[in-house]
């Protein structure tokens, strides 16, 4: 077994190193923007996401996917045509035998609301428009 | 010169008791999933965390102690501080007391995956501030060329305090004000802060699979060396698989897609090599290290498929937020992870000699060892069809329906996980007995 020359492991480590923050700093101000619902961050939205982390919403449910299996993903809640506001809800107010009723006041219901609302308009998830090319990567509405 | 207690087997000790309560916690949560109310004194939303962040504390605890352990044992270094370690243990103990007690109280930090509230950061990052200054002060003393391994600690240290901001970085409203950016950089930051712990598992794994097979060139060897720079490529550009639905720039996913997951093709190879280089007495010496070693490169073989289907963008579409991400997750917890810290578990109790006193429970620990692997498969097994179901499911039925269908698999993995905590009990409750021998006789130089 052949050792690893001592400069090349130090040139290899630190070139990762830089790229790392570069990469970083490249994350971090460009190609997450998304200014299409940027305004719709109120401060009621706000309220809203404070809230749903307060009750740890994610430990059974999924934004974009991510999240607990428990129940289903939320991303879509408010804009699905079968789904919707009154449906959202109606699920908070009264619970069911498997999400508990947290008791929330009118205020936190509307702003659960109005975050989901936000987030909604992000993008369709599901994704049930999408094409896959032959390398393997897939081509969604948000793409274009 | 004087000696003390070594402080090491407190990590260890407190990390199997984690894994103990992190294991109970999920086969609650299990069960809740086909069972709506069992045991509603834990809601889900509270057991969750519970097994999430229980289970993080044994990889951190074992994976830190076996550190503490090593380096003045065997690389011959005495740590610069032991009042330091003894200080780190406390405050990460305390923490981890005041994170559970948080939880049964109902306050959450409400984030997805490892989650607390955003305050107990700070005594987290101060402990690791102080683990970090120990260690450097202590290995930067090694003149000779650096194993591996002592590279695979010292950057997993480095990132994971990095890793461990950018994941707290949500309280600012640059991060949290935008969905995109805010889960963008989440799991940017997950992503790389399992990769941080991952360096110090699979350094610990090439520590003792240098120790077991007596052979120091391994881990200055060059596959050695590829796979650490892989591993810290992946660490820095393989994350944005878990984001590909999340519509940030297609370039973002490109690179991920791109960079793979290589590393653990990487580590199965290097202990593939390992295991056939080592002399059958070698085997027997150290038997159940070298199992779990083995058991671990079985994991890595079956979990490197997994993920490389996932990180093609054409199966994420259809595996991403099904069952079949819990069985990665746990696939390479369990079964990567976990088999390489009880490797390390049983490579402290055994030491040197060749008796320990751990031998009178074999019998006990073997059981353990199949009943943990044959569960482990017949829990993974379910998830990954739980998560077909659910994917062949998500357009056409609603989520109720879905649930119904994928009964049978969640019936299968909530059992299966109770397999698997019986399993660890048989090995972990004589490796705990075993452990209160190893600290009465073991001391260290000061």
């Amino acid at each position: 077994m052949e050792p690893m020359n001592k400069v090349h492991k130090r040139w290899i480590f630190w070139s990762l190193i830089l790229s790392f923050f570069i990469y970083s700093f490249v994350v971090y101000t460009s190609g997450t923007e998304f200014p299409k619902n940027s305004k719709q961050f109120t401060s009621e939205a706000k309220l809203g996401k404070d809230t749903f982390q307060k009750y740890n919403c994610i430990s059974c449910h999924q934004i974009f996917g991510l999240g607990g299996y428990m129940g289903p993903d939320l991303t879509n809640v408010i804009s699905d045509e079968h789904r919707g506001e009154n449906y959202a809800k109606a699920f908070l107010l009264t619970g069911t035998e498997r999400m508990p009723n947290f008791q929330m006041s009118d205020t936190e219901l509307g702003a659960i609301i109005a975050y989901l609302k936000y987030i909604g308009n992000t993008v369709e998830y599901p994704v049930k428009n999408s094409t896959t090319t032959w390398y393997g990567t897939i081509e969604t509405k948000s793409d274009e | 010169m004087s000696r003390t207690k070594d402080t090491s087997f407190i990590f260890i000790l407190a990390g199997m008791i984690a894994l103990v309560l992190g294991l109970i916690f999920g086969s609650i949560g299990a069960f809740q999933m086909i069972i709506p109310n069992f045991l509603p004194e834990i809601p889900f939303f509270k057991a969750r965390p519970l097994h999430v962040s229980l289970v993080v504390a044994w990889i951190f605890l074992i994976a830190i102690g076996g550190i503490y352990h090593y380096v003045p044992k065997y690389l011959g270094l005495k740590w610069h501080s032991n009042k330091l370690i003894k200080i780190h243990l406390w405050i990460f103990f305390g923490t981890g007391i005041l994170i559970i007690l948080s939880y049964l109280n109902g306050k959450f930090g409400g984030r997805e995956y490892w989650e607390f509230p955003p305050i107990f950061a700070i005594p987290i990052l101060f402990s690791w501030l102080l683990f970090a200054y120990n260690f450097y002060k202590t290995i930067f003393r090694k003149k000779q060329s650096w194993p591996v391994y002592i590279w695979m600690w010292a950057s997993g240290i480095a990132f994971f305090f990095i890793t461990f901001l950018e994941a707290n970085s949500w309280i600012f409203d640059y991060i949290s004000g935008n969905i995109v950016r805010e889960i963008t950089i989440q799991w940017k930051a997950y992503g790389a802060l399992v990769g941080s712990w991952n360096l110090l598992v699979y350094g610990t794994a090439i520590f003792i699979m240098e120790r077991i097979g007596k052979n120091t060139k391994l881990a200055l060897s060059k596959t050695a060396f590829l796979l650490y720079f892989l591993g810290l490529t992946n660490l820095i550009f393989g994350w944005a698989h878990h984001t590909y639905v999340v519509p940030s720039a297609s370039w973002i996913r490109y690179v991920a897609y791109g960079v793979s997951m290589s590393e653990l093709l990487i580590l199965g190879k290097i202990i593939w090599d390992w295991k056939k280089s080592i002399s059958t007495a070698q085997k027997h010496f150290h038997l159940l290290p070298y199992r779990f070693l083995f058991a671990s490169d079985i994991w890595v073989f079956l979990n490197l498929i997994l993920a490389l289907l996932m990180s093609i963008p054409g199966i994420n579409i259809l595996s991403h937020g099904t069952h079949i991400t819990v069985a990665h997750a746990m696939g390479s917890t369990i079964g990567i992870n976990s088999m390489i810290l009880l490797s390390s578990v049983f490579y402290i109790l055994k030491g040197d000699h060749n008796q320990s006193r751990y031998l009178r429970f074999s019998k006990s620990v073997h059981s353990g060892f199949w009943l943990l692997n044959i569960s482990l498969a017949f829990f993974w097994l379910s998830l990954l069809m739980a998560g077909v179901g659910k994917a062949m499911s998500s357009s056409s039925m609603n989520f109720q329906e879905m649930m119904l269908k994928i009964e049978p698999y969640l019936t299968g993995f909530a059992y299966s996980g109770i397999g698997i905590l019986i399993g660890l009990l048989l090995i972990l409750i004589p490796a705990i007995i075993s452990l209160r021998y190893r600290y009465q006789d073991e001391r260290i130089s000061l």
